[in-house]
């Protein structure tokens, strides 16, 4: 019963800030700060080699091969990767929380 | 259909630019009144698209440039054709949209299909003449303004100069002019030295709507500055900072988050501003720095579901609001501009608010729950605890519909709502 009066006096933005950081115990010191503005700023970064790519697009001109196999995860060995075969590297949120 | 990313009335408001994730730009025209059935104002018709931007992508930084259109912004019209500057995260395009219903015919040399005539069957001349033919409405880009941008652009504003317009990115504004595309001015800079040191950033700017020498833009911590371009070339110092104190005892992790502002507008007159937060939507007198002349809550009880809206994302989604339109007179009383604002929220719900009487009414966006042509019901949400018939439990709203774009017709009582992938317009009921 006490702990159900404290709830009803903590704001619920308190609450869920409490919430928060018992899933997520090492969640950064800086609040909302740097972490969440540096990835706005790197939104869309793609990591690629210029040099597989022209020579894939070299390749696929010589000899008409499927520039994607049948997996597109492939990314090693014969397969060279193109910008359009790599996986959005979408920076999860949650990953970089735990990271702290 | 592809996801709209942004909703727009020209000036006249007889044309609603849509843009898109794809890149795309889809024109509404509205009808011309039927005199004979005056209960309705003239319904909007599809009057152009065209593929605005093409995904790019920067081999120098291996950066991949989206093509969704952030924003869509409209020339005052001068001439027989219209103009519209629309952005992407990089690029901004200045657009021709002009109409043609004559061509020429009768050429000498040319069949009508284009096939080019022998020379020696020809033994008379004519002189080509223009006939009518059906409308067709052609989309031109006319300039294109790159290379200015190194982050991502969230807002274009005309200046009232009608001459030259800003464009802001996260970290920088540029004044352009709009006949020159091969250099823009930098008037704001905030990039820190260091970038670890970085705290915030531009999240919308807009010029006011009277002084060509004045701009507003916001930031993540939920600020506002205006800024005078008469006081310095860069305007790196704010003549007026607006901010609204912080309550120390309700601080927590979340705070700087919600106070981030999504969108920021002048009214009209230019003596009032309105910005939207994650939760709330304030008007700003211009005259007053230290707070909101009013605030409204969008939805608050979401408040007690922030960990849930962090954690999938939404806490970042970026709402916009806007102003009803111009003065009317309506029966015994006028609605002036600047007595309602509107902005969207979760659900496919939208929010207006009545600044005179205080009253605030939610509707819904939806086919399924609303028939065409008739009255939109409001709608209530409640609380995780008892719910009231016809209530809306906030347990139960799907935070995947949200409703970031919302714009107002500028002469009439006519809104458009845009759902993730639709496009509605709804009017008032007229007597």
């Amino acid at each position: 019963q006490d702990t159900q009066e404290k709830e009803k006096t903590i704001p619920p933005e308190r609450a869920e800030e409490a919430k928060l950081k018992a899933k997520y115990p090492n969640l950064g010191q800086k609040p909302g700060g740097s972490d969440f503005l540096r990835k706005r700023l790197q939104k869309g970064q793609k990591y690629f080699d210029s040099g597989d790519y022209n020579m894939a697009k070299a390749k696929v001109k010589n000899k008409q091969l499927p520039s994607a196999g049948p997996d597109k995860n492939l990314v090693t060995g014969d397969h060279i990767p193109t910008p359009q075969d790599l996986p959005q590297r979408k920076s999860s949120l949650v990953t970089s929380k735990l990271a702290g | 259909a592809d996801i709209i990313s942004t909703v727009e009335f020209n000036h006249s408001g007889e044309l609603l630019a849509t843009g898109d994730k794809g890149g795309r730009v889809v024109i509404f025209q509205q009808e011309q009144e039927n005199k004979t059935q005056s209960h309705s104002r003239g319904e909007y018709n599809v009057y152009s698209t065209f593929q605005s931007h093409e995904p790019e992508f920067d081999y120098l930084k291996s950066l991949e440039i989206e093509e969704k259109i952030n924003k869509i912004r409209w020339l005052p019209q001068k001439n027989a054709a219209q103009f519209l500057l629309s952005t992407n995260d990089k690029t901004i395009k200045l657009w021709k949209i002009s109409e043609r219903d004559k061509r020429p015919e009768g050429y000498n040399l040319k069949e009508e299909d284009g096939r080019y005539r022998d020379p020696t069957t020809v033994t008379t001349l004519r002189v080509p003449v223009f006939r009518p033919m059906d409308l067709m409405v052609e989309a031109s880009p006319r300039r294109i303004f790159a290379n200015a941008h190194t982050y991502h652009i969230n807002s274009i504003s005309i200046n009232s100069d009608y001459e030259t317009y800003l464009s802001a990115d996260d970290l920088r504004i540029n004044l352009w002019h709009l006949e020159i595309t091969d250099r823009s001015f930098n008037i704001v800079d905030i990039k820190p030295a260091n970038m670890e040191e970085l705290t915030e950033v531009i999240t919308a700017a807009e010029f006011h709507p009277n002084s060509c020498s004045t701009f507003v833009y916001s930031s993540s911590k939920g600020t506002i500055r205006l800024c005078d371009m008469r006081a310095s070339a860069l305007c790196d110092r704010h003549s007026k900072l607006f901010e609204e104190p912080e309550d120390p005892s309700n601080r927590s992790f979340f705070s700087e988050i919600i106070s981030s502002i999504s969108d920021v507008k002048f009214s009209h007159s230019g003596r009032y501003m309105m910005t939207r937060d994650y939760l709330s939507v304030k008007i700003w007198d211009l005259n007053m720095e230290n707070r909101p002349v009013e605030t409204y809550q969008v939805h608050e009880y979401l408040r007690s579901k922030l960990c849930s809206l962090y954690e999938n994302d939404c806490i970042f989604d970026k709402f916009e609001c806007c102003w009803n339109g111009l003065d009317r007179q309506v029966e015994f009383f006028s609605v002036f501009h600047g007595s309602i604002v509107m902005t969207g929220s979760y659900n496919n719900f939208f929010r207006m608010f009545d600044r005179n009487s205080k009253r605030d009414v939610t509707l819904e966006a939806s086919r399924e729950n609303n028939k065409p042509r008739t009255v939109l019901k409001p709608r209530k949400v409640c609380g995780s605890g008892k719910r009231k018939k016809d209530e809306i439990s906030v347990d139960s709203l799907d935070f995947n519909k949200k409703i970031l774009h919302t714009a107002w017709h500028p002469k009439e009582n006519i809104i458009a709502v845009a759902t993730t992938n639709n496009l509605y317009i709804f009017q008032d009921k007229m007597n």
